[in-house]
């Protein structure tokens, strides 16, 4: 079981978290035009790397917020995390 | 019956106090202190089951968790419990154990036939055989496989023990309590580190509970007791015996068995039978110690043949002989302690040694006491059935091979030393990828994947002055790094006989003509032969071999067999240990009860319960309940003898007519705040937001970003930046997260505020003609006639001294209002609602009656909402704004959602008008159609219209829109039905929705 450093409620276990999928991903913009090739992507496509990944996490059983995790996929290890506007390098 | 195996003085043993148990339904004396394998060796019982596979007798063969063999059903406080390690079992008053896998009985088994047709039970027989014909597997093979070969039959009776969960934090968590464990602990507790140590047997100290050692001028043993009274008196240590860390997982989560009542003969109401402990350690230093590991000889597997460490166990913690003949079969010096403890005893040992002659303080010792050594011989096989008789031993060659000369000499017990292997099981499932050590021919811990460090013989060090040091270091300078203490403590001196270097030798050879069976897994009779025949067949990778002769797969984990098993693949490959490598280790260690992992979560405690405010009321009136996720809803009002189809008939005609009472406390509802709220909506939703006037409520549709349906609800805007969503019940939380989701990640520039306020409200629906009749007597000082209260309409109001929101919106299609109070009025509401509405007939009305009013209508809830339908689908369509973008909007434009046949919702009614269509069914042109019967859609919700007085139900099928007219059928293969329907609208009252708006 993970342990996960929220940002605003501290060190947690993972019991207390959702799992959000890619953080890096960006919604097209409302009222822009987007082709079917960029929307289909935004919607289905994901990278499943293998190491290091950028993810959103939610503290339902908590102070309700979206933050960003890096961990390695393979270890688990938690490298950083970080608020929503903060950035992961 | 006596116990004539038991020794006069030695153990640790409480003689005081004398343990009447059965074994097999006969009695027998042990005193506290024993474990039920103790006990019974102190009796001279070594019998104690039949191998899985050729029903071979077996005995004990170690005094831990080491153990293969001695796995018993127990029976105590009226509980039976399966495969119970017979050596880790601490005995109790009144305990009934006995053997498993043998019938009739451990001593005549007839299952035993196997062993005599053994060359038709090689390794995968069960895959060559059992194959064909494919059908008689479930009904015919597996039953009496699992009847014949079956472990120990668990109970059918629920579990009346208590078990319980605990979390816990600390610094650093010591797995286990030999030298190792101790001197780390003590460190790092003395340095201000907070520190957990865990033992798995009930005695602290290990082996040096066993060793004749000196640490400080003190026994090993008073060394130990000295160190844990020191760190059971710290504030910043908990010690804790009978606890096996079984797991390691992810960051330094470690889980642990605690077997809190298991050994009390009269346990305090409360105390659980066993407690599972999550541990989160900033370290874990394993100091899980060594195993030791057999030799492979013929019928190794007879009672009376021991590990030799495991014989000496008996004797100097229980007192116990485990035989009065011992022979000595040893590659090692360590075996050498065993036979000095016999001597001490009076007992004259036999020691073969694998080894060419040579001396060492150990060999030394023994020569001066005259015990007879036979080095460069070995044991060939083991004779006796039930328990061992003699042995037949010879003199190797050179190149150890073959005998030179062969005689039988009798014995009574065989403990034999193939030297020692570290329990690295936890190392293993930390991630920590193992490393081949050649001086101890056993594999290691490698570089740490986690905060993980082993210590003492689980790293491979065997000897106690260099385990002492490391531990008295590692445990200083990892409690310096989370501490940043400096005190650290010195070494004490110790003394140790020094051992000289083992032997490889780990298998006897076959004498010429011989075919004894020479067992590498005892719990999964595995023998020498199975896997040379695996090997044969191609079976190449050690974890393809282990499957299919299925290899350290039993509950012992292969804790006596892995290494052996590796050796003969490596000599048969011609390869060495470290290419043929190692199988995976995975949690537990040991096996554990199903209810230390359920723990308190069973019953009311599974999950928390929601009732609603009236749910008091509702149990005093006959309600009938249903869940809806973990809340209780009424799902009818039993009067009399009615079934559920005859009241929800009764409370659906009722509001139809009269008018009834629903309690929809549970609707999730979110309280919406801020200045952009109005526009946030306006993108949630996919209808118009905007302009949305306050004390207006609007019906919204939400999507996913994919265009399907996510729920429906309406929203009520109660003042200028001020709004009340209600979801459905299922999707309260999801929508919640969404709407998080939103306004955090895509759109943190809008001002707005979301919050659940599903339990800050008790609701009531009023619906029926005569509702607004009701409510304006609950409500006298109000206008609530359709012109000041319109549908869609919102009114804060006081009800008899509470303030009350009124809202007029219909789930039921009828006239209806929800009223909202805060949870602490919602029964005084509810009562106030039944009396006033007596006169008007008004009855409450549960979930049934409920979805009965709403499939009527056309209505759509979940069973539509299903997670596949996009709002065409489910005659949405015409909510959908053209002039803005909204969430899903852009996903509408996919091809698939706009073909010309897309499903659609319609109206279904049995052309009999009486029979009843399943939900789920599917809908087919032809009913007697060659399979596969080309689906054209399915049944969602079913109901009896009790407007029309005949079977009504929703369906979703293809091209639904040009369908109405068409007669299909609506086959259901799991109620066996086949229902000739006419397809109509969806909506089967009221089409134009004139009643929502009188």
């Amino acid at each position: 079981m993970l342990n996960i450093n929220c940002p605003y409620c501290g060190d947690r276990s993972q019991k207390e978290f959702a799992y959000g999928g890619d953080a890096t991903v960006k919604r097209p913009e409302l009222n822009k035009e987007v082709s079917d090739e960029k929307w289909n992507e935004f919607i289905y496509l994901r990278k499943s790397p293998r190491g290091k990944h950028i993810e959103l996490w939610h503290h339902i059983a908590g102070c309700r917020q979206w933050f960003k995790v890096q961990r390695d996929t393979v270890t688990h290890e938690i490298f950083k995390t970080a608020k929503m506007n903060e950035e992961i390098k | 019956m006596s116990q004539s195996y038991r020794l006069k003085n030695e153990g640790l043993i409480n003689r005081n106090k004398e343990i009447i148990f059965k074994f097999n339904g006969k009695k027998y004396k042990g005193y506290e202190g024993d474990t039920l394998a103790s006990a019974l060796l102190a009796n001279g019982v070594h019998l104690v089951g039949r191998s899985f596979k050729y029903h071979r007798p077996r005995g004990f063969f170690g005094a831990g968790v080491d153990e293969p063999n001695a796995k018993l059903q127990i029976q105590l406080n009226g509980h039976s419990e399966p495969n119970v390690n017979a050596t880790e079992f601490e005995l109790v008053e009144g305990v009934e154990a006995s053997s498993q896998n043998c019938w009739p009985s451990v001593e005549f088994d007839i299952g035993a036939v196997n062993n005599f047709l053994n060359r038709f039970f090689p390794a995968g027989f069960y895959y060559k055989t059992f194959m064909w014909p494919k059908s008689f597997w479930y009904k015919i093979y597996e039953p009496f496989i699992r009847k014949a070969a079956g472990l120990g039959i668990a109970s059918v009776e629920k579990d009346k023990e208590r078990y319980e969960h605990k979390y816990e934090y600390c610094d650093l968590l010591v797995t286990g309590s030999g030298p190792a464990g101790l001197s780390s602990a003590y460190s790092a507790a003395k340095n201000g580190a907070k520190v957990i140590l865990a033992e798995d047997k009930p005695r602290f100290g290990g082996s040096l509970l066993t060793d004749d050692v000196t640490i400080d001028n003190l026994s090993g043993k008073d060394w130990a007791d000295k160190i844990i009274t020191e760190l059971k008196e710290m504030p910043n240590v908990i010690v804790k015996n009978r606890s096996q860390v079984f797991g390691y997982y992810d960051h330094n989560m470690m889980v642990m068995f605690e077997r809190t009542g298991d050994h009390l003969n009269d346990k305090p109401k409360y105390t659980p039978r066993q407690r599972l402990w999550y541990v989160r350690a900033k370290e874990v230093l394993l100091s899980t110690g060594s195993i030791e590991r057999p030799i492979v000889f013929g019928n190794n597997d007879t009672p009376g043949v021991f590990l030799s460490a495991a014989a000496k166990e008996y004797i100097k913690v229980y007192g116990v002989l485990v035989g009065k003949k011992p022979l000595i079969f040893t590659n090692n010096d360590s075996a050498y302690e065993t036979a000095l403890e016999f001597k001490k005893q009076g007992i004259e040992p036999i020691i073969l040694d694998t080894r060419e002659e040579q001396s060492s303080e150990l060999i030394n010792s023994a020569k001066n006491q005259n015990i007879q050594i036979k080095f460069c011989h070995a044991v060939i096989a083991a004779n006796g059935y039930k328990k061992v008789r003699s042995a037949q031993i010879g003199k190797l060659n050179k190149e150890k091979t073959g005998f030179e000369n062969i005689q039988t000499i009798e014995c009574d017990c065989i403990c034999v030393s193939g030297f020692w292997t570290p329990t690295v099981h936890l190392a293993s499932q930390s991630g920590n990828k193992l490393k081949f050590n050649d001086d101890i021919d056993a594999f290691i811990p490698d570089k740490s994947k986690q905060n993980e460090k082993s210590v003492g013989a689980s790293n491979g060090t065997f000897t106690l002055k260099k385990t002492l040091e490391d531990g008295f270091k590692t445990g200083f300078e990892v409690s310096k790094n989370i501490t940043n203490n400096n005190i650290s403590t010195s070494t004490p001196n110790s003394n140790e006989t020094k051992k000289s270097v083992h032997d490889k030798f780990w298998c006897s050879p076959l004498p010429n003509g011989k075919n004894y069976k020479r067992f590498v897994d005892f719990q999964n009779d595995v023998a020498v032969s199975d896997i040379e025949v695996a090997l044969r067949e191609g079976y190449r990778s050690i974890e393809h071999v282990k499957r299919y002769t299925t290899l350290g797969m039993a509950t012992d984990q292969g804790r006596t067999s892995n290494l052996n098993g590796l050796q003969l693949v490596a000599n048969v490959e011609k390869k060495i240990v470290p290419q043929v490598g190692h199988t995976t280790f995975r949690p537990p260690f040991t096996p554990i009860t199903i209810g230390t992992i359920v723990g308190r979560e069973i019953d009311m405690e599974y999950m928390p319960t929601r009732k609603t405010p009236m749910h008091t009321w509702h149990e005093k009136n006959n309600a009938v309940f249903v869940d809806a996720g973990a809340w209780k809803r009424p799902r009818y009002y039993k009067q009399g003898n009615e079934s559920l189809f005859e009241a929800s008939k009764r409370e659906a005609k009722n509001v139809r007519d009269h008018v009834g009472i629903c309690d929809v406390t549970t609707l999730g509802k979110i309280d919406i705040k801020g200045p952009d709220s109005a526009e946030f909506l306006n993108r949630v939703y996919t209808n118009a937001w905007l302009k949305l006037p306050i004390g207006k409520a609007r019906y919204g549709v939400m999507l996913r970003e994919d265009g399907i349906v996510m729920d429906d609800g309406t929203t009520t805007r109660i003042s200028e930046n001020h709004y009340h969503m209600t979801t459905t019940t299922a999707q309260a939380a999801n929508v919640l997260s969404h709407l998080e989701y939103y306004l955090q990640i895509v759109w943190p520039e809008l001002n707005v505020n979301v919050i659940s306020t599903t339990e800050q409200w008790a609701g009531a629906a009023l619906a029926g003609p005569k509702s607004r009749d009701v409510l304006a007597k609950l409500f006298p000082n109000l206008d609530v006639t359709n012109e000041s209260l319109p549908f869609m309409g919102y009114m804060e109001g006081d009800l008899f001294g509470v303030k009350a929101r009124i809202f007029r919106i219909s789930f039921s299609g009828e006239l209806a209002y929800e009223i909202n109070v805060e949870s602490d009025y919602g029964l005084y509401m509810w009562e106030k609602m039944i009396e006033i509405g007596k006169e008007f007939n008004i009855q409450p009305y549960g979930t049934e009656a409920l979805s009965t009013l709403r499939i009527e209508m056309g209505h759509v809830a979940g069973p539509e909402l299903d997670g596949r339908t996009i709002p065409y689908d489910v005659s949405l369509e015409g909510l959908l704004s053209k002039k803005k973008d909204f969430i899903g909007k852009r996903s509408l434009q996919k091809e698939a959602f706009n073909k010309n046949d897309r499903q659609k919702i319609v109206g279904l009614v049995p052309t009999d008008k009486k029979s009843s269509i399943p939900e789920g069914s599917h809908l087919v042109l032809d009913k007697n159609a060659k399979l596969p019967n080309p689906k054209l859609g399915h049944v969602s919700s079913s109901c009896w219209s009790v407007e029309n007085n005949n079977p009504f139900s929703l369906a979703i099928v293809k091209d639904g829109k040009n369908m109405i007219g068409k007669k299909l059928f609506a086959v259901s293969p799991l109620k066996n039905t086949a229902i000739e329907v006419e397809i109509i609208s969806s909506h089967y009252v009221d089409h134009e929705g004139k009643r929502v708006r009188s």
